[in-house]
């Protein structure tokens, strides 16, 4: 593989990793600020417990989505330093606001809600929680707005002596289309996975009790099930969102990015009116368009694309013949900056497998989710506690399912993207065009050897702490809620206060007993 | 002042933010091993720094971008040409950053001692490999005539990489102590006032080195008199711990930081990465710099998000500027005083 492929794949690892974390940072998070809201209205034990259970989950995922964030910031000058020095004047600023603007209210402001416990006013308390919420879901809009532009660049004219974009609107910018449509659907793809997280917890932990005839304890019991109940309508109200806005992004796609969404379709031929593909198989992986068979819904991607059951949509074939005309049928015979490629033919096709599947990917696990959610609703309802075995592979799937879904739909984003780091913006006459290809942003001077260095390193580290992680949750989530609340119970009155769990718990809901400095660091470092 | 030359500021003042604030949490994460007897003394270190790191470090992530913003030129010829080690100084901060969190999350001693050597082989990486960073950048790097570096993997690392990497660790391990003995009361306080006393003029040797360096090379009679503020604030550092008044040395420490990063920066302006090979080749700021309508609109952003900033900050440094003791006299709690069970989080 040459220094492209290395760094190809070290992007991909970095960042599909990174957003495994950021979702549950993101929609944890709203959760969390709203369970402690409600406690500090109502003061009932339950939603303290609830607070500082989900606070302890969120705060160890939260961490590590810090940690390898720095990656990806970073990595735009080292292995793609010729895409940094061509969209510098955009891009950067994006970046550097967002930690600005953002990063610092999260990071400074979770500092205090973690340490602020019993230390600064209950109600200020709170809202350093919601002021860290607020900071990363800015954050999360400035790194869409900056990834929108790749995908739509807008507010920019090319600059006559380098062809470089110069930024001339910053309002455009923030306020691509693009932007808005991933943004919303980002936040509430989030929300279905910290839906999905407390379903699953909370149903296996409901069912464990009731199976092992555990006494019951009103105060646990109520946490489990209103977190289920709290996850499984987040879950369904996210699935309905994302359904929305999922579509209203398709839509800017099949005009912004016409072939990302013919080869989400496996959709070879213009047709009109164009049928949905529902399954495809035979040789998916050839890239060969035409090998490639599908069950379809006629009709249905007229309507996806536009609206109606009978426009013209066009094929992967056509479209590659178009980009071919427009953008050249071949790189540009310069090996400094297009490398091994210089001279060879363009392939305006993205992996047709990729695309294809990982779009089928994203939306059946969302599926998936929100069915798991109506279950965990319906056979809660009213009091009640599944005890069947489904209960267990359900809450199982409730976890999984949405990272899947998220990890799918960035995989389809970015990769349906390809061959192009900055896709033209076809609202742009031809030859105002900005574009960049993959091929070019890759750093020149770098060698494969520092590539690779990098590539098994991070991913070596990455999977050691991904172990880790997944322990050290496992862990928590079997323990249940004293673990994570330690304030339950008073400070100091035997080696195992920690663990213990019972009715006594809710001293420590009306405050004052609390120790703030042992207790905060069991309950966060 | 033309905006590039404003931006160029702005980001001298970010990355000395950040050695200054993360200077300390780096510098007490190095001493945990050296002043941390006992664990109840490593736990307090950690308790000084716990809430504040993690804000701390949002500098260094500014500061690159900031540069990334403002230069994508200087971004895009520092990072490849110094590409291992930049991926070192990450791997430091990630498995730094995890083990804070992490590290608490276990009452086995081995784990918690695992996770302690982590927080400290992490900071010291990362404190070592940005000022090696600094300092090539500062003093220059194999750069070609087409921003590109010239030579294998390691032409850039020198010895001016170990100058700045003794620099940055230096500073920062008395910067650490500095901080420990003024926030913290019992034994960690005695041996960091000892240990700052002990190494604070060694320590800033490096680093006044770094400035006189850069400051001959392309130095005014401005940055001259910086240096000179530096170096006689480590006098006050020195004289100001020797009769514990840990608040002035600190501050002493903190003006020779501000007074050597002024003079580095002042003198390097207006080139932003000298070539080692030919100075037809440095990067300058003018080559560097983005179109003066985004660093218009930077300008505006920092000049309302900066002010705000600092704010909230400093407000978290107050609400935690109490000195923290090993053993917490808890009034409502009937054994305060026992002794904890290894391992455990002591009262």
């Amino acid at each position: 593989m040459d220094v492209l492929d290395i760094a190809r794949w070290q992007f991909g690892i970095t960042t599909v990793y990174h957003f495994l974390m950021v979702p549950l940072t993101i929609g944890l998070g709203i959760l969390v600020a709203v369970m402690h809201t409600m406690w500090v209205r109502t003061d009932k034990p339950e939603w303290l417990r609830m607070t500082r259970f989900w606070g302890k989950i969120f705060l160890i995922n939260f961490v590590l989505g810090v940690a390898t964030g720095l990656v990806q910031e970073f990595q735009f000058g080292l292995a793609w330093s010729e895409y940094s020095r061509f969209v510098g004047d955009v891009f950067g600023s994006l970046l550097a606001l967002e930690a600005l603007l953002a990063f610092f209210l999260e990071s400074t402001f979770l500092g205090l809600w973690i340490f602020g416990w019993g230390r600064i006013p209950k109600k200020v308390h709170l809202a350093t929680l919601w002021a860290a919420v607020i900071g990363s879901t800015v954050s999360a809009y400035f790194i869409i707005a900056a990834n929108s532009w790749m995908q739509h660049p807008v507010g920019v004219v090319a600059d006559d002596a380098t062809g470089r974009p110069v930024q001339v609107d910053f309002l455009a910018v923030l306020t691509n289309n693009t932007a808005v449509a991933a943004f919303t659907h980002t936040i509430v793809a989030a929300l279905m996975v910290a839906g999905g997280l407390l379903v699953g917890v909370g149903l296996w932990h409901l069912r464990r009790r009731k199976l092992a005839g555990r006494p019951a304890d009103e105060i646990d019991h109520a946490v489990w099930r209103r977190s289920v109940r709290i996850g499984g309508w987040v879950s369904l109200a996210a699935f309905v969102l994302v359904a929305l806005t999922g579509d209203w992004q398709a839509k800017l796609m099949y005009q912004q990015q016409p072939l990302k969404m013919s080869s989400a379709e496996a959709l070879c031929e213009t047709e009109a009116p164009a049928s949905f593909s529902i399954f495809a198989w035979s040789k998916l992986g050839s890239n060969e368009c035409d090998d490639v068979h599908s069950i379809t819904v006629p009709g249905l991607l007229s309507l996806l694309a536009h609206n109606d059951f009978s426009s013209e949509v066009p094929g992967v074939n056509q479209l590659q013949e178009d980009y071919s005309e427009v953008y050249g049928a071949t790189y540009p015979d310069d090996p400094s900056r297009f490398g091994a490629l210089a001279g060879e033919p363009i392939d305006y096709q993205p992996v047709l497998a990729v695309t294809y599947w990982s779009f089928r990917l994203m939306i059946g696990m969302g599926v998936v989710s929100a069915g798991v959610a109506a279950y965990a609703l319906w056979s809660t309802r009213r009091g009640r506690v599944p005890t069947s075995r489904i209960g267990v592979y359900g809450s199982l799937a409730a976890v999984g399912a949405p990272f899947v879904a998220n990890a799918a739909g960035w995989i389809f984003t970015e990769m349906g993207r390809q061959p192009f780091v900055v896709v033209p913006n076809p609202d742009v006459p031809v030859d105002e065009q900005i574009w960049f290809f993959t091929a070019q942003a890759v750093s020149p001077g770098v060698t494969a050897g520092e590539v690779w260095t990098s590539l098994i390193a991070l991913t070596l580290v990455y999977g050691v702490l991904a172990v880790i992680e997944v322990g050290l949750l496992t862990h928590f989530i079997r323990a249940g809620i004293t673990s994570g609340d330690t304030s339950a119970t008073p400070v100091g009155t035997g080696p195992d206060d920690d663990r213990r769990e019972g009715p006594g718990g809710d001293a420590g809901g009306v405050g004052g007993r609390r120790t703030p400095g042992d207790d905060v660091l069991q309950f966060a470092y | 002042m033309d905006l590039q030359t404003v931006w160029f500021a702005a980001v001298a003042v970010l990355w000395t933010g950040f050695l200054l604030l993360e200077g300390f949490d780096f510098g007490v994460a190095a001493l945990l091993p050296v002043l941390g007897r006992k664990p109840a003394d490593r736990h307090l270190m950690l308790r000084s720094i716990g809430p504040l790191w993690d804000g701390n470090e949002v500098w260094l992530i500014t500061a690159a971008g900031a540069v990334f913003a403002a230069f994508p030129g200087w971004y895009a010829t520092w990072l490849p040409a110094l590409y291992l080690p930049f991926v070192l100084v990450l791997l430091g901060l990630i498995v730094r950053a995890v083990a804070f969190e992490w590290r608490h999350q276990s009452h086995d001693p081995r784990w918690d001692t695992s996770w302690t050597h982590v927080i400290t082989a992490g900071s010291l990486i990362a404190a070592l490999g940005v000022g090696a960073a600094l300092a090539t950048t500062t003093l220059g790097l194999p750069i070609g005539a087409d921003g590109i570096r010239v030579g294998g993997s390691f032409s850039g690392v020198g010895w001016v990489a170990l100058l700045g990497a003794a620099a940055v660790g230096g500073f920062s391990v008395v910067h650490g102590a500095l901080f420990l003995a003024l926030k913290t009361d019992g034994d960690v306080r005695l041996r960091a006032q000892a240990f700052a006393l002990h190494w604070a003029p060694v320590a800033a040797l490096p680093l006044l080195a770094w400035a006189a360096l850069v400051h001959l090379r392309y130095g005014t009679s401005v940055t001259g008199a910086l240096w000179v503020v530096g170096a006689l604030a480590v006098l006050v550092t020195w004289a100001r711990i020797k009769v514990d008044r840990e608040g002035q040395a600190f501050a002493g420490w903190a003006v020779m930081l501000v007074s050597s990063a002024a003079t580095i920066f002042g003198a390097a302006y207006p080139v932003v990465v000298p070539s080692t090979i030919d100075p037809a080749f440095d990067v300058t700021i003018a080559e560097a710099s983005v179109s003066d309508y985004t660093l218009t609109v930077m300008t505006w952003a920092a000049g309302i998000g900066l002010p705000i900033v600092l704010t909230y900050q400093a407000w978290t440094y107050w609400v935690f500027r109490q000195r923290l003791t090993a053993e917490p006299q808890h009034e409502d709690a009937p054994d305060a005083g026992r002794a904890p069970a290894p391992g455990e989080v002591p009262a």
